[in-house]
């Protein structure tokens, strides 16, 4: 079935190495969208037209536009437009930011809103400053709300980080197909063992954490 | 950017336009039946065929597509399953959608409250009039915005077809690109094509949502 | 009384939730036209009783029946045992999807296959008599709480049911709401129909009830008309329940 060409060599760890390459890209990018999405969202939660209007075009582009043809503008636009060659790796870890900031900012301002206005008002009337309504009442009940949500963005995350293959990252799948490549001989059907590994592999750095910010979402709504 | 270059390569993107919009809208109406059947044993809690469907769900909701149609492309056929690209690209797309509609379609019924179907018991209705004229409309209704998400998702996805070589508007302009090097004219183009396909959709979709939320909330 | 028909007909039933028993060994004849209050502390069974009555909730031990037909809830006619009893929820439970014509038109047409021109007609004349003419095409979304609920009853009533029950239909209404409600279950007690009424409002029950039946613990602990049941309570339980709705003055 082709699992065994894997057992070869360092077969196995170049897979995990590669998957690695996907994980670091996602983490970085989860980071960055999470700092920028937080800021983003308490503006568009100020509800000023322009900042309004602004994000609205904003998300509508990452709604629409898949994520590829961004990773195609930064990749191969800009280093033609600007004269400046970006790493492969550096386009990827703009666009995905560039992604997950919107995602953030959407969820972080509907958190924002969601939180009824009796809650400030009750606070308000325990005589509670507006300092002390924030810092004990109302971020602890949008970071319970958060927290779930952005767990789910790094499986997204993850998951989109498979794309970079396509501007030659050499990520797990990537690794994939060239071990495949090298062993055409000594193993006619490696395609399926090494990409039924690959999808397992996502499948393990995935399932752990959707589990986790679904157990969350249940445990805190 | 060169006017007579975006000229000749209209076609090109034309042509590609219409095979992503046809395996996209394929797969979705697959992912649609896929979803509306699985979520259904999820609610009905069907013995069996509810854990094969649980597992299902979570095998792809927690893969990516590219993975997804590697496997289906590159790997099955060494089982001697031999699926042709465009094949290919329907199921994979049907089998991540479905995974998605599925989850989103359940959470729909789930939220229909228990005293509604009480009250159309209590009017003496049996359990396929309580599913057909109660239950199921609701659901759709509470869940539009979701599934109005994960039809533009679906369609975003088609992105990932070049990988398996079928000759989509990604494909094309990475083409034009690799080969003759019309860098800015083709990023424009792929830019205004994925618009043509997606804006209408946003727009009804948006629009859609208004009028279900209306009908239940006011 | 005693001449009239026996409509409903409950034998020693018993309900169990896992190892909470709610209901023992209660037994109660409706006769037709009779119109029975039901009272008691919350958590004394009061809901479930009701609920068990159309099949909503299995009963564990007893019979419950409908001019001699059992109710079973697992059984192949329960649906049409439930076409003969309506009910009226607390949370009124409109179909928000449907305006209120459709509402109340629903169950007579898909479920009981009547002429829709004829149910039309029928659901029309109700909706005028209980003051709601001017919404039959809206939303229940676009109605108060009260006018809601009348439209729950009209479309119970469609279904031409021998028994009515009327699950605290007033517990979520803001007070000023209570009363037109109130009104129209009293407009169809002068109309002589048979109805179950589990309520709060100790001042309709006595004025609307024949028969009071105080459930305590389970149990039916007085069964009494209603003058007598509100003046003068035979057991203790019953006074200590009547006088939490007393105040002293100061």
């Amino acid at each position: 079935m082709g699992f065994e060409v894997l057992l070869k060599g360092t077969n196995f760890i170049r897979l995990l190495q590669g998957l690695w390459v996907a994980l670091r890209i996602s983490l970085i990018s989860v980071g960055i969208s999470i700092v920028l999405g937080i800021i983003l969202g308490t503006l568009m939660s100020l509800k000023k037209p322009v900042i309004t209007a602004v994000s609205r075009v904003y998300l509508e582009i990452v709604r629409i536009m898949p994520q590829m043809v961004l990773l195609f503008i930064v990749f191969f636009g800009f280093s033609k437009a600007m004269g400046l060659n970006l790493p492969a790796e550096a386009s990827a870890i703009i666009v995905f930011s560039f992604w997950g900031t919107a995602e953030m900012g959407d969820l972080v301002r509907g958190c924002l809103i969601s939180i009824p206005v009796i809650q400030y008002e009750s606070s308000y009337a325990l005589g509670m400053s507006k300092f002390n309504t924030y810092f004990y009442v109302i971020i602890p009940q949008i970071i319970r709300r958060l927290i779930p949500l952005s767990i789910n963005l790094i499986t997204r995350m993850i998951k989109t980080t498979s794309l970079v293959m396509m501007i030659g990252i050499v990520e797990v799948l990537k690794v994939g197909q060239q071990i495949i490549e090298a062993n055409r001989k000594s193993s006619p059907h490696a395609a399926f063992g090494v990409f039924a590994t690959v999808f397992l592999l996502y499948f393990l750095a995935c399932w752990p954490i959707s589990r986790l910010s679904k157990y969350l979402e249940k445990r805190w709504s | 950017m060169d006017t007579e270059v975006l000229r000749s390569y209209l076609p090109l993107f034309w042509e590609a336009l219409i095979l992503t919009v046809r395996i996209g809208w394929l797969g979705i109406a697959l992912a649609f039946a896929i979803g509306i059947i699985t979520s259904a044993l999820l609610h009905f809690k069907v013995p069996v065929l509810s854990a094969v469907a649980k597992v299902y769900i979570e095998l792809f909701r927690n893969t990516p597509l590219l993975v997804q149609l590697f496997f289906i492309y590159y790997g099955l056929p060494v089982l001697g399953f031999q699926v042709s690209a465009e094949g290919c690209g329907i199921a994979g797309l049907g089998l991540l959608g479905g995974s998605y509609m599925a989850e989103t379609i359940r959470s729909g019924l789930d939220a229909v409250p228990l005293s509604q179907t009480e009250s159309a018991l209590a009017l003496g209705m049996n359990k396929r009039q309580l599913f057909g004229s109660i239950v199921l409309p609701q659901a759709f209704s509470t869940s539009v915005p979701a599934l109005v998400a994960n039809v533009i998702f679906l369609l975003k996805e088609t992105s990932v077809f070049s990988a398996i070589s079928l000759m989509d508007l990604m494909f094309t302009a990475k083409d034009l690109i690799g080969l003759y090097y019309d860098t800015t004219e083709a990023l424009f183009l792929l830019v205004i094509f994925y618009v043509i396909m997606l804006l209408p959709v946003s727009i009804a979709g948006s629009f859609i949502e208004k009028k279900a939320r209306f009908r239940i909330f006011g | 009384m005693g001449m009239e028909k026996e409509v409903l007909k409950i034998e020693h039933i018993h309900k169990k939730f896992d190892d909470l028993t709610v209901l023992e060994d209660v037994s109660l004849t409706v006769h037709e036209g009779e119109i029975i209050v039901i009272v008691g502390p919350s958590g004394c069974g009061k809901s479930t009783f009701l609920r068990c009555l159309n099949g909503l909730e299995e009963i564990n031990e007893g019979h419950i029946y409908i001019d001699e037909e059992p109710v079973n809830p697992a059984g192949k006619n329960i649906t049409k045992i439930r076409e003969r009893i309506g009910m009226v929820f607390q949370s009124y439970d409109l179909f928000p999807h449907k305006t209120i014509l459709e509402n109340v038109c629903l169950a007579p047409v898909k479920v009981q296959k009547r002429k829709k021109d004829e149910v039309k007609e029928e659901a029309l004349k109700l909706l005028e008599r209980v003051g709601l003419s001017a919404k039959v095409n809206s939303f229940p979304r676009q109605l108060s709480g009260g006018q809601k609920q009348r439209v729950a009853i009209v479309r119970a009533l469609i279904m031409h049911p021998e028994v009515l029950l009327f699950d605290e239909v007033t517990a979520a209404l803001d007070p000023e709401m209570v009363r037109e409600v109130l009104d129209v279950m009293l407009d169809l007690a002068k109309q002589k129909r048979t109805m179950l009424i589990v309520t709060h409002e100790m001042a309709f029950a006595r004025a609307v009830a024949d028969r009071v039946i105080f459930l305590d613990g389970g149990h039916i602990v007085e069964d009494a008309d209603p003058k007598q049941f509100f003046d003068s309570p035979k057991t203790d339980r019953a006074k200590k329940f009547l006088s939490t709705f007393e105040f002293e003055e100061k």
